[in-house]
């Protein structure tokens, strides 16, 4: 026994130590995640600054209440609406506009509804007079939240065709896009989740190109007034640093297979 | 063909398999300290209530792993309760949850196994003038090697659940993502066969685990009888 406490002791022992460095944690979405943006970003950031970013990956709607919680320093998140309603509640302070890129509809390659083109609502109007399987993500991010807002544009309740030819995952968009693919159905994404994606099967890129497909991400610290422990020099370093010069070059220069996904704001 | 993925060449496997052991081992230490004491107490103690509290211990073995996650995550998140402690998303996190996940198993298991043996040894330890405690450490210690099953079983729970560690560590690279979270995560982004292969990777690291368990138990066994 005295020998398993030993190795019990030194196992507990060493779990502090990864504590030891300056860091922030922030609350982020899978698309910026799963897309390697923070993996191509960060590193440049921690070597200029010696500050490790923590990064949470969640759905938009997720990422907000981590923050609203305090379990967040600062917040990177693509659902304006909601970013600029939680500033005005004052949970949020210094709201910078980082980047954007857009969101696409993917279906089957033949496209049975003949939905394809650049008209985004069109399209979804068209889907749900054919009554073609449509996966959404049903969790509040901010995908879904644009989702809604095209639908509510085209006119039509999704809701009414649920269980039917509309579903809803309530899961991020890879696990989305995983079932979209495994039914053969239409989904909206983000472009950087679909260019990194792999398990594409059938589906290929139906509309692009839609002025409404516009998709903008924000970046946020927590209230320090209202969470007195957020690291408020350290997360205010992140945020200038991502709408400085250097760190728009960095975004510009982050490609998949040689396509960028992501623009910085001027 | 894909191209061989990058996280099997640059170390970043090994540091994941290592976050996994730490946190997984580190609650089967923890849950094994307090579920055997417990178990034992349970087995040999009477007292009001005990059936009901046995029941409830079988039941938790059935804890949904992101329920407890969930639990966890209010209690350490900074508007909770243990908020200022700042734990949320250290590795910390995730051993209190999976700690919290796996005593009912060892507990309950292990109070079977202490029950079984006591009902055997009972007459002969009173005879030499054991009593309460003393009893139950004696056949805790006598069943030593059948308890091992029941904190194996504690391992296995710990190293496979994918709920609780993603909600309160987060899924943090290079600070909190162990094998399931990257097997979770490596499955969203569409990449089956690398999720696969770290299910493999996974599978192994349990298995050679269980198999050292096996081989230190009949070698203390043949030595000790």
């Amino acid at each position: 026994m005295g020998f398993i406490a030993k190795i019990a002791c030194a196992l507990l022992v060493a779990l502090p130590a990864f504590g030891q460095q300056r860091y922030i944690t922030v609350a982020s979405t899978t698309s910026t995640e799963q897309s390697g943006l923070f993996r191509h970003l960060l590193p440049i950031f921690e070597r200029k600054t010696g500050i490790q970013v923590r990064v949470v990956a969640l759905g938009t709607g997720q990422a907000l209440d981590m923050g609203k919680r305090g379990d967040a320093d600062v917040a990177f998140v693509h659902d304006r609406a909601a970013e600029e309603k939680l500033v005005a509640d004052g949970f949020f302070v210094e709201r910078r506009e980082v980047m954007y890129n857009d969101f696409i509809i993917v279906g089957p390659k033949s496209d049975p509804a003949r939905a394809g083109g650049r008209d985004a609502v069109a399209a979804l109007i068209t889907l749900a007079e054919t009554k073609m399987p449509f996966v959404s993500r049903g969790d509040k991010s901010g995908t879904h939240a644009a989702e809604l807002r095209l639908w509510k544009e085209a006119g039509v309740d999704p809701a009414q065709g649920r269980g039917a030819w509309y579903r809803e995952t309530g899961s991020g968009m890879g696990p989305t896009l995983n079932t979209a693919s495994g039914m053969n159905a239409y989904a909206l994404t983000d472009r950087g989740t679909w260019l990194s994606f792999k398990n594409r099967g059938e589906l290929g890129i139906v509309v692009q190109g839609d002025k409404r497909l516009f998709n903008q991400y924000g970046v946020m610290l927590v209230s320090p007034a209202k969470h007195r422990h957020v690291k408020k020099a350290e997360g205010m370093a992140l945020i200038n640093w991502l709408t400085s010069a250097e760190g728009r070059r960095a975004i510009a220069g982050f490609k998949i297979d040689g396509e960028q996904l992501f623009f910085p704001e001027e | 063909m894909q191209e061989f993925p990058e996280i099997l060449l640059d170390g970043r496997l090994w540091q994941i398999v290592l976050l996994s052991l730490q946190v997984s081992l580190s609650a089967v230490a923890l849950a094994t300290c307090a579920g055997l004491p417990l178990g034992a107490a349970l087995a040999v103690g009477r007292f009001r209530g005990r059936d009901s509290l046995i029941v409830v211990l079988n039941a938790l073995m059935g804890l949904p792993p992101v329920v407890v996650g969930l639990f966890v995550y209010m209690a350490l998140s900074r508007a909770g309760p243990l908020g200022a402690f700042g734990l949320l998303f250290t590795p910390g996190a995730m051993v209190i949850a999976q700690t919290i996940l796996i005593l009912p198993i060892i507990a309950a298991l292990s109070r079977q196994a202490v029950e079984d043996a006591w009902r055997e040894y009972d007459e002969q330890l009173r005879s030499l003038g054991a009593h309460g405690l003393r009893a139950a450490l004696t056949v805790l210690w006598d069943i030593r090697f059948s308890l091992l099953t029941s904190v194996l079983a504690g391992l296995g729970r710990a190293s496979a659940e994918v709920g609780a560690v993603m909600i309160v560590g987060g899924n943090i690279e290079g600070v909190t993502r162990v094998m399931t979270t990257a097997i979770a995560l490596e499955t969203s982004k569409g990449d089956l066969p690398l999720a696969l292969g770290l299910g493999l990777v996974l599978m192994t690291i349990v298995l050679v685990l269980n198999a050292a368990a096996y081989l230190v138990k009949e070698a203390a066994q043949r030595r000790y009888g």
